[in-house]
């Protein structure tokens, strides 16, 4: 299978032979930054379009379908005009948590987007504690919504931040402790290891019965986190206009959608990772033949597919669930979920200490 | 040459974690004092990094920066009505006494500073593995922490108990 090491160790050698070490490491950085960036923003525009067609396809409609073969520059067209709208002042706010806002909350979406393994040694942060660290930064977005939704200095986007927070608070400790149940079946936290270990069999299949309901509790854990329907209410417009950023304009919005979309493929990427084997084949063991074929498919098209097949699951629920009230929801979380996975946790350890597993 | 980059950074980090303590007493508004705090500890995260010590680092991101900071933020929402109000005006016998404090706070700071020696910054071995850092603190042995770690835990249990009841008191 190829490996992207190759190309990232070639330009490496590249740069320490025409510049001295340090200023090679440093121009790597601002390489590697440019690229995450760039890949974050073509990234959200494939998923806005997709989010539009999806949710044209469940309605019967057509969605985009006039910029562009099949509307595919209609995104493009949106961030062109998103990027050249005016950013408007607004009085009697905060001006510098107003500003400042969206870029934790866009700070905290790129961190953890970083740490994803898109492919065979394609990837930008491999920490030893790889998996709690994507945790722990993508819990810094709170700070944001909750900031963006207090120096608005409007009712709607204070109730909207706070919902939005309770929710996500709330919610991250499911996410977490789906993810230490899956962290105790592989018996690593680093990224890497976590993929290599999955070579002989994903996560989902080698956990069985606990592996399986952590997978469901991520989900909907994911869901939520993400502000998605059917727990889309911090943004409900029929109550609240949308929420924390009604009163953001321009790139500033932007910023807050381009987030958005981007936990989507960020939660979408983890499920990947901590249960279908990230950008591993899919191996049957016992068919040498299919294994060999499969083999043949890059690693990068294997975790793109799964994660684009966990974006539409994601997008499905939205069209399917009716949105919650926010009573129903923190008793699902707290009633419901959380006991569960503490349940299941303990399951799991018992699964790994009795070698129940795969 | 690979030195005088990790100088840049720790001299970088340092200014910020020394500018935004400053301006995180200083400031007038009390959600701009929660943010600056917040930069504080990134820029604390940032040095743990730096030190190959990634498990504090994030740590220091996930409780600090993604709990308390949040906790702090949403207290002051629950709280405090006028929370873009200004802060009244100090009385004097406050001000001296912040200013104690403060003198004495630095003398200590120097006192340890010139006379603790300081070990080298990077552990020889590389990165403490997660695994080490998981057995200390459950194991019962010399140099382990599970009995803290319990204490901790009751400590914390108290505290939500405690906490339920005051918010039950009608």
């Amino acid at each position: 299978m190829f490996d992207f090491s190759v190309i990232t160790r070639w330009v490496d050698q590249l740069l320490r032979g025409v510049m001295p070490d340090a200023a090679a490491t440093v121009v790597e950085c601002v390489i590697i930054g440019l690229c995450l960036l760039l890949g974050y923003s073509v990234i959200a525009l494939a998923l806005i379009y997709a989010e539009r067609k999806v949710c044209a396809w469940f309605q019967c409609r057509l969605g985009p379908n006039r910029v562009g073969p099949l509307g595919l520059l209609q995104s493009v067209a949106d961030m062109v005009k998103m990027l050249i709208k005016e950013i408007i002042e607004i009085r009697h706010v905060d001006r510098f948590l107003f500003g400042l806002a969206p870029y934790i909350v866009i700070v905290a979406s790129v961190g953890a987007f970083a740490c994803l393994p898109f492919a065979r040694g394609l990837q930008v942060l491999d920490f030893n504690v790889g998996i709690f660290f994507l945790v722990a930064v993508s819990s810094i977005g709170v700070v944001g919504i909750l900031l963006a939704g207090w120096a608005s200095n409007n009712k709607y986007s204070l109730i909207g931040a706070m919902r939005s927070g309770a929710q996500m608070i709330s919610y991250e400790l499911s996410i977490g402790l789906s993810i230490l149940t899956m962290v105790v079946l592989s018996g690593t936290l680093q990224i890497t290891e976590l993929v290599e270990g999955q070579a002989d069999g994903w996560l989902l299949f080698k956990g069985h019965v606990p592996a399986a309901i952590a997978f469901v509790i991520y989900l909907v854990a994911g869901t939520a986190e993400t502000n998605r329907g059917p727990f889309d209410l911090p943004e409900a417009d029929s109550e609240l206009t949308a929420g924390y950023h009604t009163e953001y304009s321009g790139m500033h919005f932007g910023f807050f959608y381009l987030a958005e979309y981007l936990n989507l493929f960020i939660v979408a990427g983890v499920a990947t990772t901590l249960f279908l084997g990230g950008w591993m084949p899919l191996h049957v063991p016992g068919w040498e033949g299919f294994n060999e074929v499969m083999d043949y498919i890059p690693s990068i098209f294997w975790f793109f597919g799964k994660a684009g097949v966990m974006i539409f699951v994601i997008m499905w629920f939205k069209w399917t669930f009716p949105r919650l009230r926010i009573d129903q929801l923190l008793r699902l979380e707290w009633k419901y979920l959380l006991p569960v996975n503490l349940l299941n946790l303990l399951l799991m350890v018992i699964v790994v200490v009795y070698k129940l597993h795969f | 040459m690979d030195i005088s980059i990790q100088e840049t950074v720790f001299f970088l980090l340092a200014t910020v974690i020394v500018l935004f303590s400053i301006l995180t007493v200083t400031t007038k508004r009390i959600l701009r004092s929660a943010t600056y705090l917040l930069f504080v500890l990134f820029a604390t995260a940032g040095i743990y990094f730096q030190l190959e010590y990634s498990f504090l680092g994030a740590v220091q991101l996930t409780i600090y920066a993604g709990g308390i900071i949040i906790l702090y933020v949403f207290s002051i929402l629950l709280t405090n009505q006028q929370a873009d109000e200004r802060l009244e005006k100090l009385k004097n016998s406050k001000v001296a006494a912040g200013i104690v404090a403060a003198v004495a706070g630095a003398g200590l700071s120097l006192f340890l500073l010139l006379t603790h020696s300081f070990g080298p910054s990077r552990l020889a071995g590389g990165e403490v593995p997660v695994k080490a850092v998981g057995t200390a603190l459950m194991g019962t042995e010399k140099y382990q922490y599970l009995l803290p770690f319990e204490v901790i835990s009751i400590l914390l249990l108290a505290c939500i108990i405690g906490g339920i009841m005051i918010a039950r008191k009608r």
